[in-house]
């Protein structure tokens, strides 16, 4: 500790760690029934660290080419010193960081803490979502294995629908007519250069606003917890009995540092003891190597994230009307999509009807999700 | 109006004339079908067997064969003054037939790939030397290609097709009461249909699998004599041949006459093989020959051990390498391995038809080695699993006790009043 103290001390004469260090020790964190979902961004930002690390530890061995990239994988898992771990680690990882970050985006939207002043959070926030698919989307066919060859091809195929852009965005994409080597080196690409950097900038930009205007409240205790203070500042008996009698607590709150902080370092290793028992009670399969020339397998499913789009797609029916049902399909979720990034936007928040009809797009959305995933699985 | 009528009569009776003209050539091209087709059978041909027949493709006509003048609209066309022949007896169809696909000259103008010895070798079949002394109840031609609407062979629909040969040879050959007089079996089609060939043929689709005409022959169809089994036979199964010829089995079976193959194997029954024909037991093949104390006994029961031997070691492999798999180990590497012991087996199983112990020991051996050394890998593989979740559990007690410790210095930070 002495040492530490050194370290610190000699640091702070030469950059004056206490001023920048000051706004963390002065944010606070508002303490109430629902404050277990404010974890949840912060366990997302760790599992994206443990992307980062054990990424650039794949990175080490991991070779792009259709010649070598499901050999270079296999002698990862079987060759490398705990190559396994870290393979499955990041493959784990991947799928429990989009988990939370899907469950962060509801808990944001549920607890409306997207609305004014916070318009701009909320973007940033489903940007990185997007992202986070992304990531899914393209790490998904460095492996170079039989199902992610094929996933790759139906979710590309899929991207080549949309009308005007669609075809040249699925060359773009593709690297040309159909999913090759030179895919898989764009994806590649995607994966560890062009997303990462992305991201990094879009998450300085997310840490930034949150540590800016500070943590929401639910709008039913913000209001209540105004009414009290102007009571207060005007009738301080009124204000008292009016707390005693309606049992409304008062509004409480906690330093960030250390007692929010040290409590998402609790839930951060519990992730970590998830994501461990996970990669090694269930090593993440590797799969038979991808030959273009193949049939393909029956019961090409995508990623469980995007399941939901997937079975969809697959309901509706070739035409509707004169419409083409793909098309419709693929035009309903980028609605959709565009709804829900510029939903602070649509002046939908506030109180009575308007923000009734938010929660109710909130929980639609959810359940349609949930259950298309699970028909997904479920449907041959 | 009255010049419009007349004008219109006028056309009318132009197309009229111009119809029935055309329906007039129309039947003077055909006039056998435009009878015989609304005739009742036998005399019934459809006009879609005429159409689909590989003679009426490749331009030939009713008169082809049976003479006669289709251009003659009445009962004259079928004069013997036409060089009417009507219908062809049994006994003279395959010099008819081989009149054209003997003629080397002829047939290379239609079909010069197709051979032109079915009417040589037909007279040296079974069916063409019983024909020679009058019995017509024996195939001929169109018992096998069909009279009217005969396809090429290579079409599906036909009934010489690899797929339908051996039903279209069961017509006659598994007709007990057609077949009496001849004091031959007719459970051959049953047996074929059980065996690994119809299995290969009809199941994999495999339409270069044996059926009746590969061994027996098509045109010259005969039984293969005793001494003639193991050539038919290592038409295909070469190395196996090769190998009984090195064997002391080769000499004993000449000598006992004894049909070669078939003597283990059945000739239309060729069932799949398995370890349990060799040694001693029920379907033991060997005690038909061989009784205990006897060399052949022992070599048998040798042969037997081996291969139970690297078959329980290839089992307790492979059962090892699957719980490795189930737990999630990546031994996709061993698995391939394995392969090779599989491989090893098998080829132990053919080599066992010299009856040589030197010679199939080479091969056992090789399979146990691989086994061994896949059986090393899988439970390397196992092994690592367990320390794998040794490890797991270390590191979650770890962190269950940082947890611990943090939810206490949290407890001690905020009693001091800091919240």
């Amino acid at each position: 500790m002495k040492l530490i103290r050194s370290i610190y001390e000699w640091l702070d004469e030469r950059l004056d760690l206490g001023e920048l260090s000051a706004p963390l020790r002065h944010k606070t964190v508002p303490v109430h029934y629902h404050s277990v979902w404010y974890y949840l961004g912060g366990i997302t930002l760790f599992l994206f660290g443990v992307q980062v690390v054990t990424g650039i530890l794949l990175l080490l061995y991991y070779r792009p080419g259709v010649n070598e990239a499901f050999e270079s994988v296999q002698y990862i898992v079987t060759r490398v010193q705990f190559g396994w771990l870290i393979r499955s680690i990041h493959s784990w990882a991947a799928n429990l960081m989009v988990f939370t970050a899907f469950i962060h985006m509801f808990s944001v939207l549920f607890l409306r803490a997207y609305r004014r002043p916070r318009e701009m959070t909320w973007v940033s926030g489903m940007l990185l979502l997007f992202l986070t698919m992304g990531f899914g989307f393209s790490g998904y066919l460095l492996p170079w294995n039989e199902l992610a060859y094929f996933a790759t091809q139906v979710g590309t195929d899929i991207v080549g629908q949309v009308p005007v852009i669609g075809h040249p965005l699925m060359v773009f994409l593709r690297g040309g007519e159909d999913v090759s080597g030179a895919t898989l080196s764009r994806f590649f690409g995607f994966h560890v250069a062009v997303l990462p950097g992305i991201t990094v900038a879009l998450l300085a930009i997310h840490l930034f606003l949150i540590q800016r205007q500070g943590i929401s409240v639910p709008p039913g205790m913000e209001a209540a917890a105004n009414a009290l203070a102007y009571l207060r500042k005007h009738d301080p008996a009124a204000a008292e009995l009016w707390l005693q009698r309606a049992g409304f607590p008062e509004q409480r709150s906690m330093k960030f540092f250390p007692n929010f902080f040290l409590r998402e370092l609790m839930a951060w290793y519990v992730a970590l003891g998830v994501l461990g028992a996970l990669a090694a009670l269930f090593p993440w399969e590797l799969g038979t190597k991808a030959d273009p020339f193949a049939p393909a397998p029956a019961g090409i499913k995508p990623e469980w994230y995007f399941m939901f789009m997937f079975q969809t797609l697959k309901l509706i029916p070739a035409k509707v009307g004169p419409i083409d049902g793909e098309l419709l399909g693929i035009g309903l979720f980028g609605v959709a999509g565009g709804i829900w990034l510029l939903l602070p936007f649509l002046n939908l928040q506030g109180k009575g009807r308007r923000s009734q009809l938010v929660m109710g797009l909130g929980i639609f959305a959810l359940t349609y999700m949930i259950a298309m995933t699970i028909y997904g699985y479920l449907a041959k | 109006m009255d010049i419009w009528r007349s004008d219109r009569t006028g056309l009318l009776l132009v197309l009229g004339w111009l119809l029935s003209a055309g329906a007039w050539t129309a039947a003077a091209q055909n006039s056998c079908v435009d009878c015989h087709s609304v005739l009742d059978p036998p005399l019934k041909v459809s006009a879609e067997q005429h159409a689909v027949d590989i003679h009426t493709q490749k331009g030939l006509t009713c008169v082809s064969c049976h003479g006669g003048d289709p251009e003659a609209m009445d009962e004259s066309s079928m004069s013997k003054a036409k060089g009417f022949r009507g219908k062809i007896t049994r006994k003279d169809i395959p010099n008819l037939c081989g009149s054209c696909h003997s003629d080397t000259a002829y047939m290379r103008q239609h079909n010069p790939s197709l051979r032109t010895d079915q009417l040589s070798q037909y007279r040296t079949s079974i069916h063409g030397k019983r024909l020679a002394m009058g019995d017509t109840k024996v195939a001929v031609c169109v018992d096998c290609h069909g009279v009217h609407g005969i396809r090429a062979a290579s079409d599906t629909l036909s009934s010489i097709h690899p797929l339908k040969i051996a039903n279209t040879c069961s017509r006659c050959h598994a007709d007990a009461a057609y077949m009496k007089q001849y004091k031959i079996p007719t459970d051959q089609f049953a047996g074929y249909s059980a065996s690994v060939h119809h299995e290969a043929m009809t199941v994999r689709g495999d339409l270069s699998a044996p059926t009746c005409s590969s061994c027996h022959g098509n045109h010259g169809a005969a039984p293969p004599g005793i001494s003639a089994v193991e050539a038919v036979c290592s038409t295909c199964h070469v190395v196996q041949a090769g190998l009984f010829d090195k064997s002391p089995h080769k000499k004993a079976f000449a000598e006992s006459a004894l049909p070669g193959c078939i003597t283990c194997h059945s000739n239309h029954r060729v069932l799949r093989p398995n370890d349990s024909w060799v040694g001693r037991g029920d379907e033991s093949t060997c005690v038909s020959c061989h009784v205990e104390g006897d060399k052949g006994f022992s070599v048998a029961m040798e042969l037997r051990k081996r291969l139970a031997a690297l078959e329980l070691a290839i089992t307790n492999s492979d059962a090892t390498l699957k719980a490795a798999e189930q737990s999630g180990m990546e031994v996709s590497e061993v698995k391939l391995e394995q392969d090779q012991a599989r491989d090893a087996l098998t080829k132990a199983r053919v080599t066992l038809h010299s009856v040589q112990l030197g010679l199939v020991d080479e091969d056992i051996n090789a399979g146990m080695k691989v086994a061994a050394k896949t059986q090393v890998a899988s439970t390397a593989a196992l092994k690592e699993r367990d320390f794998r979740r040794f490890g797991l559990g270390l590191s979650l007690i770890a962190i269950l006790a940082m947890v611990i410790g943090l939810r206490l210095t949290i407890t001690m930070i905020e009693k001091n009043g800091n919240r």
